[in-house]
């Protein structure tokens, strides 16, 4: 494939940021919950599904999503505290509303396997299938005491800054923030 | 030529399970397909023109949804 400086003049590229767009999607995964975090994997694997190169960037409560289940995460009392708050990784999440204390939660996963709707699990691993590109957030890392040696599923790549998600943004045709 | 069952398979499991299995044929052979989501209906229309591949056909028979597709690259 030509490279973009032999199709494009310069000054076309400049005004793009020097980087032509690609069949790309990148996604900001804030959320931690239940609804959400699912949008975010059916149309990440939708998306690789089709053709498209996808990166998804989870930070603060979407780093819920890319963290090992059964762990406690958190080194200072504060942190142990979120970490003991906020414990559980993609099987514990609830849904955004109704959970009413983890009853929404078990009616929202019956009903959607009844319905033969993919668990979160099962979208996860195929993201993984698919080369989904899965990357930490290191500051909401830091902030809430994440150990990246040992508390992300190994699929996740290192951690990254925003200078990193702009870059993949940047040369995405879809960017969607959930 | 067999038929890929996508029955019982909700959004996006009928495009992801497709995608994969026309990495399997050759190019120029077609894949069958059966679904029950009637989202099949917009959903592989669309997958086709994303990916370039042809749709031969697609059509609801009672309640299933079926389709053939051609690997075109």
């Amino acid at each position: 494939m030509a490279k973009p400086e032999e199709i494009f003049p310069e000054s076309v590229l400049k005004a793009i940021g020097g980087k032509p767009v690609k069949n790309k999607l990148s996604v900001v995964v804030l959320s931690g919950d239940l609804d959400k975090v699912m949008a975010a994997f059916i149309i990440g694997t939708g998306a690789a599904a089709s053709g498209m190169e996808v990166t998804m960037f989870f930070t603060f409560w979407g780093m819920k999503a890319i963290q090992k289940d059964g762990i406690m995460t958190g080194k200072s009392l504060f942190g142990r505290m979120l970490g003991l708050m906020n414990r559980g990784g993609l099987k514990a999440i609830g849904p955004s509303r109704l959970n009413m204390g983890g009853m929404g939660r078990w009616m929202f996963k019956l009903m959607m396997k009844q319905k033969g709707v993919a668990s979160l699990s099962e979208l996860y691993d195929t993201a993984v299938e698919l080369g989904i590109k899965m990357m930490p957030c290191q500051m909401s890392m830091d902030v809430m005491e994440y150990d990246p040696a040992k508390d992300f599923k190994p699929n996740v790549t290192e951690p990254v800054g925003v200078a990193k998600f702009l870059e993949e943004a940047s040369e995405s045709r879809v960017t969607l923030f959930i | 030529m067999t038929t890929l069952d996508l029955k019982g398979l909700l959004c996006p499991m009928p495009i992801v399970k497709m995608a994969k299995a026309i990495k399997e044929i050759e190019i120029g052979q077609t894949l069958e397909a059966v679904a029950s989501d009637p989202g099949v209906m917009a959903d592989v229309p669309a997958w086709c023109r994303s990916t370039g591949n042809e749709l031969v056909s697609l059509d609801k028979v009672e309640k299933e949804f079926r389709f053939v597709v051609r690997r075109a690259k």
